[in-house]
């Protein structure tokens, strides 16, 4: 399926979202997430399910003052 | 000073971004005495991963992070932001800016206080990044803020006190509450002036970062604030318009 990953598509096959960042080379990294612009929090990644189209925003650290 | 019941012996707090390195950066934390560091949180662009660089060399310093919400345009989008910190930073401190003009940076201030009411109720300590509109503060402190930042001039401007008058008026009415001058901080000279109005801190990143030598400059900034601070506990004398001669003028020889 279509996901849209910080604004650019990618198509995934899989299920759930701790899985789409495992297949992004997220796994060990510090980083948050929002699906459609709702927060995810770490500990939901495991039971969220993708559907096609979605927008799933990953951040990590930055500078910032 | 005490911010959240979190005693720092430094009255400074510094940015993170706009240094010429990250091994700048890290010296500069240093130089500045810092204990709280701010940081944000932002796509990672392409595979180098650098945000996780970065936040392992934030994390190697041993300081306190204060995440923000720097871009954040609406209540809706810093209220995600801060949660996404959250759930990286592990803190509940979460410095809150919602813009409303684009070309000054200004707060908004009203979709400032519905975030900060929203955050404060989950349980965030929350840092506004406000003007120094006194009723805007009231309605801060009553939506859960524990410390106001008022800025001194539009971020990275570097002007200094725009409002000394409105900064003066904000510490007098909040004598309890600690007053953090955030943005706008270009010199050393402007942080002094901020301490000496009896703001309990100072935030600023550009004026380090983008100094010519910001190592150095952290440092003048750290002993700054601390000459700030001396002089406003040492109760400065009032200004008067006509000389007042320092040297007695009883027993002047008559020379004429």
């Amino acid at each position: 399926m279509h996901i849209r990953v910080n604004g650019v598509s990618h198509d995934l096959q899989v299920a759930r979202l701790a899985q789409a960042l495992e297949v992004l080379g997220y796994r060990q990294a510090a980083v948050a997430t929002a699906v459609n612009g709702v927060f995810v929090p770490a500990g939901a990644r495991e039971e969220l399910l993708l559907a096609d189209g979605d927008a799933l925003e990953i951040l990590a650290p930055m500078q910032g003052g | 000073m005490k911010l959240y019941d979190v005693e720092l012996a430094s009255r400074l707090l510094l940015g993170s971004a706009r240094y010429p390195s990250p091994a700048i950066l890290a010296d500069a934390v240093r130089a500045s005495a810092t204990e709280v560091v701010t940081v944000s949180l932002r796509r990672e662009a392409g595979t180098q991963r650098s945000g996780q660089d970065f936040w392992s060399l934030i994390r190697g310093l041993g300081v306190r992070v204060l995440p923000n919400t720097a871009g954040c345009h609406s209540a809706k989008e810093a209220v995600t932001t801060a949660k996404m910190a959250r759930d990286i930073f592990h803190t509940a401190w979460i410095k809150l800016e919602v813009i409303g003009d684009a070309d000054t940076l200004q707060p908004d201030v009203f979709g400032l206080v519905e975030a900060a009411a929203e955050l404060a109720a989950d349980g965030f300590e929350v840092f506004p990044y406000t003007t120094e509109d006194l009723v805007v503060a009231d309605r801060l402190l009553q939506a859960g803020c524990r410390v106001l930042m008022p800025w001194g001039a539009p971020i990275g401007s570097g002007r200094g006190l725009n409002n000394g008058f409105g900064l003066r008026a904000l510490r007098a009415h909040f004598p309890d509450v600690p007053l953090i001058v955030d943005a706008g901080i270009g010199r050393p000279s402007h942080a002094v002036q901020a301490m000496e109005l009896g703001v309990d801190g100072v935030l600023l990143n550009t004026a380090v970062a983008m100094a010519g030598d910001p190592v150095a400059m952290a440092g003048a900034f750290a002993r700054a604030v601390e000459a700030g601070r001396a002089g406003f506990e040492a109760q400065p004398m009032e200004p008067r318009d006509l000389a007042v001669p320092s040297t007695p003028v009883a027993g002047t020889a008559w020379l004429a």
